[in-house]
Order: structure tokens, then C-alpha cells, then sequence
């Protein structure tokens, strides 16, 4: 609903002009961004825009997505997380070590997940009662938690082989892979969660304004701990989502991850300091770094270069984004 | 008689067309203390920003020691020893008070390290100069503020003040405090320093002023010499003296039950014994100067910061209110005083802002129901007239008159039965404020129990059925219907008495 609105209101005084580039910076940078690097990457490699392919990126893109959900909702709180990546690794070695244990799938993954809204729970409850910055909070908690899963693990990766959970991150449902379902199945809630509730409502009064949201009687420590438990345990599910794919929870895994998680939801056009963004936005940055990651792969780029021209990417996008921002103030 | 020090001469100064200072003139002395006073927005802050170079003045002279001054700039103020003691005050909590006296200008020795020995030695006899009895190798972040308040001092006078400004200097100091301080302004008095000193502490201005100039409205009214006022309240009379316009539109509503009532309400250092009542369609105004504790009354019915003591009665029933989530959920509103900071989400749209506080009658048990929503919202952007193209227009885009009504809105439709209003049109245009008026006066027509603070004494004196006006903390008296009017509102909040029953 806001999304079909926000690009025919604009204010009079800024006529003419500006209402083309204005639309283009307000709604555009993302859009555009996934439109251009899909016809270069289609007409420099021929092997990008195959029906294979495409699958391909979509679920190699599936738990970057999930997590970048998540992110989207911690971010337009004003929040971060930073131990995303880490929370990925402990998950993934949660869920194999249950395995392991004998532990029935269905039971493996929701105790899994829950063991992921309780690391949110901690994190939220940090940030929410102690008024640590959540920066602070979650770079430390990325430390631990990195260290929690080397502790389960001792340091190797654990083989799962039940084929039944490789069927999450490798299987098919009549053509579609099931990561492509689950990553479309959690954008939606996410976004009727963040567009629809008076919870969504509330996770972007707080990111604007804290205290007047607090005065309209919103309860903003248990709106911001609820934040960080949901986060977290998508989180924990986008984990066992990578574990299964690689057959193997390995405390390694995810390691980075959130920085990339991080771009995507900036790519999306969120605004870092909280108070603005979509579920929307993020799919298209989710799209640009998973269309930049294939591409440059196909085209045989090293993958030294790959970062240095990811990383340009992301300062572009920020670059236009502060345009915007600078233009509406 | 010796020559003059400072002079002004028909001061101008224009805010794009508004005049924010007309014809101002005023001579300082050496070595006199020189009051200004006037209303809250009567230009002395404007006057004194001209007078350090914060601002430019568009007509007008400035001489120092006969000497026309052409273009004032903080740079050049600081050269004539002009300085400026700002409410603020203007200390590094932790740096020593040596450090705050040299902050920017500490002696130093070779390779341009700080020569500390020298530094400390020399605030030392800066504050013996002062009779200011303080170890300069101390925290100042362990000094009490008026302490602080000393450190600048001390500051300007190292920096060879000869003009010092005190913008309300005791505003935040108790009674003990402000005597050592009014000991000290005289203490430079006779040093020779030339003090201009802003306070709305009448009491204080007849102590230590040698004469008083009073702005009206950007206005210079007069100098006087102090012996030739009488007493506060002809200070007072000099001060306000004007007409109302009625653009307030005020109606007799009827009056119900008792809706609110406040027993002996307490909240150490800010409130003390505050007890009163509002009606069902009243308008209680809450007058006083900044910082008298207008605002923390209504702070403290909303659950933003809970009073120490006292009890809180709504329609007869104790009720216990810790955070605004309770307040709301026991019928009150709260429109604060600084929309930007405390009351809109900027970043969101019209209709966002609206929602805010309604949020659970607007949703069903999830989901937030878009056709309520936009139903409710527009019903009220006509009722008050909110100019805005769309309800998904981004609030920032709007003026300051159509997000307060937005504010307003938010807070009608929850048809509370208190609604707080604190500057209820600060900011806001003129046409903007008739609608405000009409539809708190609408509210009263339908029962609710307003209580409006407002350091617009037209406002008080145009809107209020009756006024409970604030001095220090305290409610210095309750002004009835037949005896409310600006001399006897203004006497009161500046500490003087009123022969009222």
C-alpha cells in the first residue's frame, strides 16, 4: 500500500524536474540497480540468463535473503547485528549436533530455532534494558557466539547424512527448489509483519522517534527485545537452511555473512539510521549482490577483484541514497 | 562621570521581514550591573547575540568605548572582552576546573605541550581574585552547578572580560546558591567589569541592578535608573502592558464532575505540593516562566516521570500511573511541547503519525485494517483542516501549524477524558492557530478535561476558564474566572503576591 502511493505524492514546490530523478532516487536506485546488472550480465555472458542458472542464483541467494529479512526489521529499529554471521554457525552446528544425537528432524530444527530466540532474547535484552549500543552488543555477542560454536563443534565440521534434511537447502518441489519456496514463503510474512501489524508499525516509530513512541504508549523495550528474538530466530533458520545445503554444520560457516546481509538491506534503500525501509527494498539488494556474486563468477573475475568491485557497489548505492536524503530535507 | 564602555544605539535586527528588535539603545558603565528584562520571547536573547557576534544586526550602532564597532563577530567580541555566561553552561565534565578556566588558551612551554605548573598556578590566582574558594587540580565534573557557573566566570575574567552578559545566571541555582553568586557579580562590579544581566527573578534585578532596560515584544520600552521603580509590580506593568486580540474564539461550555484531581503532588527539586482539579469541559491554563515546573506537572500525570508523592484521582478512582502506556490506557493525552523531539515520527507519513496512538482501533487482533485506517485519518484532516495533498504525504513535508494539528488529531480520536497540552501553538501560524483553538474548545464541548500550558499569556488569559499559575515548583495561586488578565498571571509567575481570596 505504500508502495503504489509514495511516488505520486510529492510536495508541489518540487515541481517539474525533480519528479522524474525523484522517483528514480526515492524508489528507483534499487530497482534500477537489479534491471541494468541483469541486462550487462545477460548480454556479456551467455550462460547468465538460462532457467539453470536463474535457479541457481535464487538459491544460492535463499539464507542471504532470510537473513536480510531479518536484518531489515533489527535495522529500521535503529539497531544492528553484527553476530548475524555467527548466529548462522551456531545454528548450524545446533541442528547437526541434534541430528547427531538422534534427535527427530522436525524437533532438531525448532529446538534450533528456538535456541536462536533465546540468543535474541539475550541480545535484545542487553540493548533494550542496559542501553548499550547495539553495535557494541552485537560485536561482542559475534565474538562469543563464534566461540560458543568452535566449543560445540571442537573445531571440526559435523557431517550430517539423514538425506531427509539435505531436501531443505538441496531438494525440489515439482521444478522449484525448496530454498526458493522457503525465502519466498519468509519475504512475505516478513513483509505483511512490517507493513500490516501495529508490531510493524511500532518497529518504525521506534526507529524514528523512541520517545514518541513511548509517549503514544507504545512499549518500546518490549517492541525492541520482540525484534531481536524474531531476528535471531529467522536468523537460526536461514542457518539450518545453510547447514543442510553443505550437509554440515560447521562453526566456520556464515563467518561475513552479515556484511553482506548488511548491504543488501542498505542496497534496499533502509535508512541505517532506522525509521525507514522495506521488505521490498531488500529483495532488490539481496537481488544486486546475488546477480554481482553470479555474474562476476561467470565471467571468470578472481574472486580478490570480486570484492573490491562488491564493495564499490555498496558505496555507489549509499552514495545515492544520502542524495535522496540531502534532496528531502 | 567616565565614558561609557558599551553603547547601543537603535538596534535593528529583521528575521526576513520580522522584526525580532526594533530601535534598541542602551549604555553600559564600567563597573555597573545593568538589567534586561522582559517576557519570554521579548528579544533579549536576540539582543545578546547581536551583542557577541552570534547574530548580524540590520540597522543600528554599536560603539565600544566611543569607538563604532562595524561588524561584530564572536571573533571580535572575544577581542573587546565581551563574553557571555549562557544558561548552558559551557564546562568539560572531565577536565579540572585549571583546565575549563584555559580551555582553548592553556599557557604552554616548549613543543607546545601544556605547561601545567603555570596553568594551575594561574587559575589559582584567578579564583583568589574572585574569592572563589576552589582547588583548581579538582574534577569539574564534581562541582555543583553553580560552582560551574563560578568556573565560567573565572573563564571570562582570565580572558580579560570587560563586558560580561548573564543570561538568567540563577535560573537553575538555589536561594543559598544565588547569593554567593550575587556576591560575586559584585565583586567584578567593582573590579570595573560591566555586567549586563538578564534574569526574570524581579528580587534579584532590584538587588544588584544600578538600572533596568525593558524590551516589550522586540521593543525597547525604557531605561531607567532602578531607585526610580517602585516595586515589582510596576517593573511588571512596564513589562507587559498591552491589548488581546480575540481571535480565541472562547465559549462558555458547561461544566461537569470533577475529571482530574492532583493531591499534593511531589517530585523533589521540581515539584512541590502541586494540588488541583479540572472539570469535565474545562480549560485549566498553567502559566509561569520556564523552568517554574509547567512542564514537569504534566510529565508527571503522563507517567514520564512519576512524582515522588501525592495522588492522582481520575473521576474519583485512585489510579496509579507509571509510563504512558498507563496514562493512555487511563483516558489521558499528552501533546508535548516540542513536537519534532517528542511527538512526530518524521520520517513517516500523515496518516502514520495520526495512527500512532490509536493503533488498537484501527486493527483488528494482527492486522492493521488499511481501510479503518485511511477512513479515521481523513475524517480528522478535515476536521482540523490539515493541509496536506495526500495522508501518505511524509510528515516533514508539512508546516509546523499542520503537524501540530496532525499531533492534535492523533489525540482526539482516542477522545480522551484529560487532554495535556503543553505550547499548544508554539511554532504554528496564525491561521493554523484558530483551528487549534476551535477544536480545543470543541474538546471541551464534548467533556474533556483540558489542561493547557502555555507561556503565551494571550493564550492563557484568551483560552482558560481558570489559571493555576507556577513559581518555582510551586503553584503560586490559582486565578478564577472574573480575575484572570495578564498583570495579575505575570505577577504571580514572577514570585510577586496578588491580593486575590
Amino acid at each position: 500500500m505504500q508502495n503504489n502511493t509514495a511516488k505520486i505524492e510529492r510536495p508541489a514546490n518540487q515541481a517539474t524536474f525533480s519528479k522524474t530523478a525523484y522517483f528514480l532516487l526515492d524508489k528507483g536506485i534499487a530497482i534500477i540497480g537489479v534491471v541494468l546488472l541483469f541486462v550487462i550480465m545477460s548480454i556479456v555472458s551467455k550462460d547468465f540468463l538460462t532457467v539453470d542458472n536463474l535457479l541457481n542464483v535464487s538459491r544460492q541467494a535463499a539464507v542471504l535473503c532470510i537473513m536480510a529479512v531479518a536484518m531489515t526489521f533489527i535495522i529500521i529499529t535503529g539497531g544492528i547485528d553484527l553476530s548475524a554471521g555467527s548466529q548462522i554457525a551456531v545454528a548450524g552446528v545446533v541442528v547437526a549436533s541434534l541430528l547427531a544425537a538422534g534427535v527427530p528432524l522436525p524437533l532438531a530444527i525448532l529446538l534450533t530455532i528456538l535456541s536462536g530466540a533465546v540468543i535474541g532474547l539475550f541480545i535484545g535484552g542487553i540493548i533494550s534494558t542496559q542501553k548499550i549500543p547495539p553495535f557494541i552488543v552485537t560485536l561482542a555477542m559475534m565474538t562469543i557466539l563464534s566461540g560458543v560454536a568452535f566449543v560445540i563443534t571442537q573445531g571440526s565440521p559435523i557431517v550430517v547424512t539423514d538425506p531427509a534434511f539435505r531436501f531443505l537447502g538441496r531438494g525440489y518441489i515439482g521444478p522449484i527448489p525448496v530454498p526458493i519456496i522457503l525465502l519466498i514463503v519468509v519475504s512475505i510474512l516478513g513483509y505483511m509483519l512490517l507493513s500490516h501489524t501495529k508490531f510493524g508499525r511500532s518497529v518504525y516509530a521506534i526507529g524514528d522517534n523512541e520517545e514518541a513512541a513511548r509517549l503514544c504508549g507504545i512499549n518500546v523495550k518490549r517492541v525492541k527485545m520482540g525484534v531481536y528474538v524474531l531476528g535471531s530466530s529467522i536468523i537460526a533458520f536461514a542457518g539450518v537452511l545453510l547447514a543442510s545445503r553443505l550437509s554440515t554444520g560447521s562453526p566456520n560457516a556464515g563467518t561475513g555473512s552479515e556484511l553482506d546481509a548488511i548491504a543488501a538491506v542498505v542496497l534496499g534503500g533502509t535508512n541505517l539510521f532506522g525509521g525507514e525501509g522495506k521488505i521490498t527494498g531488500t529483495l532488490m539488494g539481496v537481488a544486486i549482490i546475488s546477480i554481482l556474486n553470479n555474474g562476476l563468477n561467470l565471467l571468470n573475475v578472481s574472486s580478490y577483484h570480486q570484492l573490491i568491485i562488491k564493495g564499490a557497489v555498496i558505496l555507489l548505492a549509499v552514495w545515492l541514497n544520502s542524495l535522496k536524503e540531502k534532496r528531502a530535507a | 562621570m567616565s565614558e561609557p564602555r558599551l553603547q547601543l544605539n537603535d538596534i535593528t535586527k529583521d528575521f526576513s521581514g520580522v522584526k525580532a528588535l526594533k530601535g534598541v539603545s542602551l549604555t553600559l558603565m564600567p563597573g555597573s550591573v545593568h538589567g534586561l528584562v522582559g517576557e519570554n520571547g521579548a528579544g533579549k536573547s536576540t539582543l545578546i547575540k547581536i551583542l557577541t557576534g552570534a547574530y548580524e544586526k540590520t540597522s543600528g550602532e554599536i560603539l565600544y568605548e566611543g569607538t563604532t564597532i562595524e561588524a561584530m563577530s564572536p571573533k571580535k567580541a572575544k577581542d573587546l572582552g565581551i563574553h557571555c555566561i549562557y544558561q548552558e553552561l559551557n564546562i568539560a565534565n572531565h577536565l579540572s576546573i585549571a583546565e575549563n578556566i584555559f580551555l582553548g588558551e592553556q599557557p604552554t612551554k616548549m613543543f607546545g605541550m601544556i605547561d601545567w605548573k603555570k596553568m594551575n598556578e594561574e587559575a589559582l590566582a584567578v579564583l583568589q581574585s574572585l574569592k572563589i574558594d576552589l582547588n583548581p587540580k579538582k574534577l569539574a565534573g564534581e562541582l555543583s552547578i553553580a560552582q560551574k557557573q563560578m568556573i565560567e566566570i573565572a573563564r571570562a575574567i582570565s580572558q580579560k572580560a570587560n563586558v560580561l552578559i548573564m543570561d538568567e545566571p540563577t535560573s537553575s541555582l538555589s536561594e543559598r546558591e544565588t547569593e554567593v553568586l550575587l556576591t560575586l557579580v559584585n565583586e567584578l562590579k567593582n573590579k570595573g567589569v560591566s555586567i549586563i544581566y538578564v534574569s526574570h527573578r524581579m528580587n534579584e534585578i532590584f538587588q544588584i541592578c544600578d538600572t533596568v532596560t525593558i524590551l516589550r515584544d522586540g521593543t525597547y520600552i525604557k531605561t531607567l535608573p532602578i531607585d526610580e521603580i517602585e516595586d515589582t509590580h510596576d517593573l511588571v506593568q512596564l513589562m507587559v502592558n498591552r491589548k488581546l486580540e480575540d481571535f480565541f474564539g472562547k465559549v462558555e461550555v458547561p461544566q461537569g464532575e470533577t475529571v482530574l484531581e492532583v493531591k499534593n503532588m511531589t517530585k523533589h527539586g521540581l515539584l512541590e505540593g502541586i494540588s488541583f482539579s479540572v472539570k469535565s469541559g474545562e480549560i485549566l491554563g498553567v502559566a509561569g516562566l520556564v523552568g517554574s515546573g509547567r512542564t514537569e506537572i504534566a510529565e508527571a500525570i503522563f507517567g514520564i516521570a512519576p512524582p515522588d508523592e501525592g495522588d492522582m484521582l481520575i473521576e474519583n478512582k485512585k489510579v496509579n500511573i507509571s509510563s504512558p502506556k498507563d496514562a493512555i490506557s487511563n483516558g489521558i493525552g499528552f501533546v508535548t511541547e516540542n513536537r519534532k523531539e517528542t511527538g512526530l515520527v518524521l520520517k513517516r507519513s500523515v496518516m502514520e503519525n495520526i495512527s500512532l496512538a490509536n493503533l488498537p482501533f484501527v486493527s483488528g487482533r494482527f492486522f492493521i485494517s488499511p481501510k479503518k485506517e485511511k477512513e479515521v485519518s481523513s475524517l480528522y484532516k478535515q476536521k482540523l483542516n490539515i493541509k496536506t495533498s495526500t495522508l501518505e504525504q511524509k510528515i516533514s513535508n508539512l508546516s509546523g501549524g499542520n503537524q501540530q494539528k496532525a499531533i492534535l488529531a492523533r489525540w482526539m480520536i482516542r477522545q480522551p477524558k484529560v487532554l495535556l497540552l503543553d505550547e499548544p501553538c508554539r511554532g504554528v501560524d496564525v491561521g493554523a492557530k484558530a483551528d487549534i483553538y476551535a477544536q480545543i474548545i470543541e474538546m471541551a464541548k464534548q467533556g474533556t478535561a483540558i489542561l493547557m500550558i502555555s507561556s503565551e499569556i494571550d493564550e492563557i488569559v484568551g483560552m482558560s476558564d481558570r489559571v493555576l499559575v507556577m513559581h518555582e515548583g510551586k503553584i503560586s495561586g490559582e486565578v478564577e474566572k472574573e480575575d484572570i488578565n495578564p498583570d495579575t498571571i505575570l505577577n504571580l509567575a514572577f514570585g510577586g503576591t496578588v491580593n486575590a481570596k
